[in-house]
């Protein structure tokens, strides 16, 4: 795990240093998982090690995001002339942006093949979601 | 016997009372959501936020002392963006049979999302830090943060709405693509995670597993789309 920890930090610091020596303007953190993902292409995988540290870092992952939600703390005056725009902006460009992904990818997918690859979505109350699978929001 | 409020003086100035408050606030709001069936509007990190954001105003601590304390959290956000490259190798097989779909759907997405955002918000009188505080609303979190620091809008603000963004997603997910006759499980998902990032994919999950690996495929490709273009876009219009 530590292994797994050490090479995300390297990945990250190579990123950091990439995009400044470049100076192009992308954060540095997604340079580095870029970096990441062209070594797990080359290497054929992840390890045991990374494997167990990229997932428990993605296990909290929704928590990593409070001190900078907090942040809403300092927007105040912001927020109160603001609100509308703000909040119109995302139904408005949430909504489109979904119904014309999906309207795109369902129109040219070829029909689905194969079984589900798990339990399928039965009726009746399934198991829900599990902590994982909110990891990412 | 030292007074409360000698006690709260020295507590208030070390990082060790936010950030125990932080991880407190966020337990509670895991239990909350479990306790109503994991419904989205009531996520962990809303209910956190909420509390948080009450406790500071109540004690009229100010967010750089907070800081001081969470920054021990926040740093962890950089280290979790990298780790994303693993769930997107995952997934990278299943993207061979559909690669043209779901780029081209990627690139229209994205444009959409950052567009109408933008233009409404524009429309409606929002001023120019809200407007760059809003252009990556619909990528995840570290992202989102990271390109607005880059393009002069206000990470934080970017943060809750890209937070509020992933709930209104999630929520009206279900009935949309009912009304829109929107079937298949790969689209399902794969819209979720461009449009809505992790919250999103959480909810595809609930669909099922395909979706959910789709979805988490359109989150990162939806997020290293949006950070490589739209910090050029805006230097191109800022100059």
């Amino acid at each position: 795990m530590l292994q797994g920890l050490a090479l995300i930090f390297i990945c990250q610091l190579a990123g950091e240093t990439l995009v400044r020596l470049l100076g192009v303007p992308v954060p540095g953190p997604v340079a580095g998982m870029v970096i990441l993902l062209a070594g797990l292409v080359l290497a054929g995988g992840p390890g045991e090690s990374l494997r167990r540290a990229g997932t428990g870092l993605l296990g909290y992952l929704t928590l990593f995001f409070v001190p900078a939600g907090v942040g809403l703390v300092t927007h105040g005056s912001r927020l109160a002339t603001d609100w509308l725009p703000i909040l119109a902006a995302i139904v408005v460009s949430t909504l489109s942006t979904m119904l014309l992904v999906g309207w795109l990818v369902g129109r040219r997918a070829p029909p689905e093949h194969g079984p589900e690859p798990g339990p399928g979505p039965g009726p009746g109350p399934g198991p829900g979601p599990g902590p994982e699978a909110r990891r990412n929001a | 016997m030292p007074e409360f409020g000698d006690i709260w003086v020295y507590l208030a100035a070390a990082p060790l009372l936010w950030l125990t408050l932080t991880l407190v606030a966020y337990l509670g709001g895991v239990w909350l959501n479990r306790k109503l069936n994991g419904n989205p509007l009531v996520h962990p990190v809303l209910v956190a936020m909420l509390v948080l954001i009450s406790l500071l105003l109540l004690t009229g601590t100010s967010y750089d002392t907070y800081f001081e304390g969470a920054q021990f959290i926040h740093f962890l956000l950089g280290p979790a963006t990298v780790a994303l490259a693993i769930p997107l190798y995952d997934n990278l097989r299943q993207v061979r049979e559909l690669l043209w779909p779901l780029l081209l759907a990627c690139v229209a997405g994205v444009t959409v999302a950052v567009g109408s955002a933008v233009g409404v918000a524009w429309m409606l009188g929002g001023h120019g830090e809200t407007l760059l505080s809003l252009a990556p609303k619909s990528v995840t979190t570290p992202i989102a943060m990271g390109i607005a620091e880059q393009i002069g809008g206000l990470p934080s603000l970017a943060a809750g709405i890209v937070l509020v963004t992933g709930a209104v997603g999630a929520v009206a997910a279900g009935p949309l693509f009912r009304l829109a006759g929107i079937r298949d499980e790969r689209a399902q998902g794969f819209a979720l995670g461009i449009a809505a990032h992790g919250f999103g994919t959480a909810h595809a999950l609930t669909i099922g597993l395909r979706a959910g690996a789709f979805a988490g495929l359109g989150l990162g490709m939806a997020g290293l789309l949006t950070a490589f273009l739209l910090p050029l876009v805006a230097r191109f219009l800022a100059g």
